[in-house]
């Protein structure tokens, strides 16, 4: 069985829409990779993140998890518990009045028996190092740790791939950090595969791979390094560079010796300090 | 809204919370039908000493449950001042056209303290309970029912998922109404229709987001895995103790006593 999400000639049209969301998307995401997709409003990010566990079907072409399609009914419960997916607003994806029983809520719905549900709650909220507030209400936690919850519920169904819609879009500058910080390890260290959709650069700069994504296709795809020395072509789509790659860019720009791919302030350090 | 102390949970470790929520729930029900079933003052010194008792072992203050009273104080003086007057019998007393008889006062009275021990009583059922706790206890006595036809795993699943926007909502409120003051709204001033007519820019936008809520939730659990009550497990297993076999056994004995109580007397 191939261990993969495989989007093969993917088209999507919303109900009453008269253009397509998505036309001819071709994807591959294997296991243990962490790919963030990134793309101006409207793209299409959004609609591919909900292909991906079945919530949307593919008009034409095929979305499969690990060999499962996802136009097969019968597939559906075990592809969601596959690929479990975290979404943008916090407040609107947890179910329970009380943390430990939220987490508890993907396995309880999957069956498990109650002695392995409590070992996967407290394992998940470990993960996502909220271990301290399993009896607290979610609505007295902050933003970053309403989406930690969120996440920590979609560890305990084990799921191999972890698909985050805009995790942090709501989210001020300290629940960004939490948030990217866990996903990162989740990748890391319990070997999960990360697909992130975002609009922040410097979330998409932590990637292995980066997918640009503009009106319904994927237009660029490659390391982040790749990507974003593509800076003309990037703003074109109405996208941002990374503040240091944008910096980097201009400097060239004006004639001095800089690489044009620079992605990280330690770099821009590393590349300046010569020139003085 | 703050001073309501009916249904609200106090945490706490006692034996009273530590029941299991059905057997708080059945005995609930049980200590109801009692307070309608018996029909003189000795019968009720049972149901009295059972609330003492209870609250005493529940650690929470009679006097707290007695402010809870508060809101209801029309409603029980409106009790009293109806059966004082409105009933025939043996008059004591002249206020204009009004009697005042014997058996309305008896009947009054009567009344007041039958309403009393209803709150007291079954406002102990939920100050010891968490909203959680009580779900799953509806949700389980009500399961027998399902095969005919009872939503009970519906039910429970919306009485959460209720309790859980409940603060959210409020929140939400909160932000509208002082988005809308900032533009120039009035919501605390003018006749009744005025201010009626003044919710209407604040509950259009509250249901329009709790809508978009919804079907964000609902999307969410559906990637949870979520499809109805059906092959669901549950992390907290509820469990009959010791403890709630002596609080049936409590339960029945207090029962007995006071429908033998007329008899003895």
């Amino acid at each position: 069985m191939a261990a993969e999400i495989l989007a093969e000639s993917v088209y999507y049209q919303y109900s009453q829409a008269k253009d397509l969301a998505l036309k001819d998307i071709n994807l591959r995401i294997q296991k243990g990779e962490f790919v963030a997709i990134i793309g101006p409003n409207g793209s299409g990010k959004s609609t591919l993140a909900k292909l991906f566990n079945g919530l949307f079907i593919p008009a034409k072409g095929s979305v499969r998890v690990d060999g499962l399609d996802t136009r097969d009914r019968e597939n559906i419960w075990k592809i969601r518990q596959k690929a479990g997916m975290v979404f943008q607003n916090p407040d609107n994806q947890i179910v329970a009045t009380v943390v430990e029983e939220d987490v508890a809520f993907g396995p309880e719905n999957l069956g498990v028996p109650p002695e392995e549900i409590k070992k996967r709650v407290y394992e998940a909220l470990k993960i996502v190092e909220l271990t301290d507030f399993d009896q607290k209400a979610p609505h007295l936690l902050s933003g970053g740790q309403k989406q930690r919850v969120a996440i920590a519920g979609v560890i305990a169904m084990k799921p191999d791939y972890i698909i985050l819609d805009e995790p942090t879009a709501m989210l001020d500058p300290v629940g960004r950090r939490e948030v990217i910080n866990t996903v990162k390890r989740l990748n890391r260290e319990e070997g999960k595969t990360i697909v992130l959709i975002t609009h922040f650069m410097e979330e998409a700069v932590q990637a292995d791979r980066v997918i640009v994504m503009n009106r319904g296709r994927v237009v660029m795809e490659g390391t982040p390094r790749e990507i974003f020395s593509r800076v003309e072509e990037l703003k074109e789509i109405g996208l941002d560079v990374p503040q240091v790659t944008e910096l980097a860019h201009r400097l060239k720009g004006r004639g001095l010796e800089v690489r044009g791919d620079i992605l990280t302030i330690d770099e821009m350090v590393e590349c300046l300090c010569p020139l003085l | 809204m703050r001073e309501i102390t009916i249904g609200q949970y106090i945490p706490g470790n006692s034996v009273i919370h530590r029941l299991d929520p059905r057997t708080k729930i059945l005995i609930t029900f049980a200590f109801m039908v009692l307070l309608f079933v018996i029909d003189d003052f000795t019968g009720y010194a049972f149901p009295a000493v059972f609330i003492i008792v209870a609250s005493l072992l529940s650690g929470i203050s009679l006097k707290y449950m007695i402010r809870g009273l508060r809101p209801l104080v029309v409603i029980i003086l409106l009790t009293f001042v109806l059966n004082l007057f409105m009933i025939k019998g043996r008059v004591i007393y002249e206020v204009g056209p009004l009697d005042i008889t014997y058996e309305g006062l008896h009947q009054g009275v009567f009344m007041v303290l039958r309403l009393v021990m209803l709150i007291v009583g079954t406002s102990l059922l939920t100050l010891t309970t968490s909203p959680i706790t009580l779900t799953d206890g509806i949700e389980s006595l009500l399961k027998p029912f399902s095969r005919v036809g009872v939503p009970a795993h519906e039910l429970a699943m919306m009485m959460t998922i209720a309790l859980r926007f409940i603060p959210t909502l409020m929140e939400e409120t909160d932000k509208i109404m002082k988005a809308q003051m900032a533009r120039g709204a009035d919501f605390s001033s003018g006749n009744i229709v005025k201010r009626a007519k003044s919710l209407v820019p604040l509950l259009v936008p509250l249901f329009i987001s709790a809508f978009r809520r919804a079907d964000d939730l609902a999307m969410a659990m559906e990637s949870r895995c979520y499809r109805g009550g059906e092959n669901r497990t549950r992390m907290k297993q509820l469990r009959m103790t010791y403890a709630d076999l002596v609080a049936f056994i409590a339960t029945g004995l207090l029962a007995a006593g006071s429908l033998a109580s007329r008899f003895i007397w």
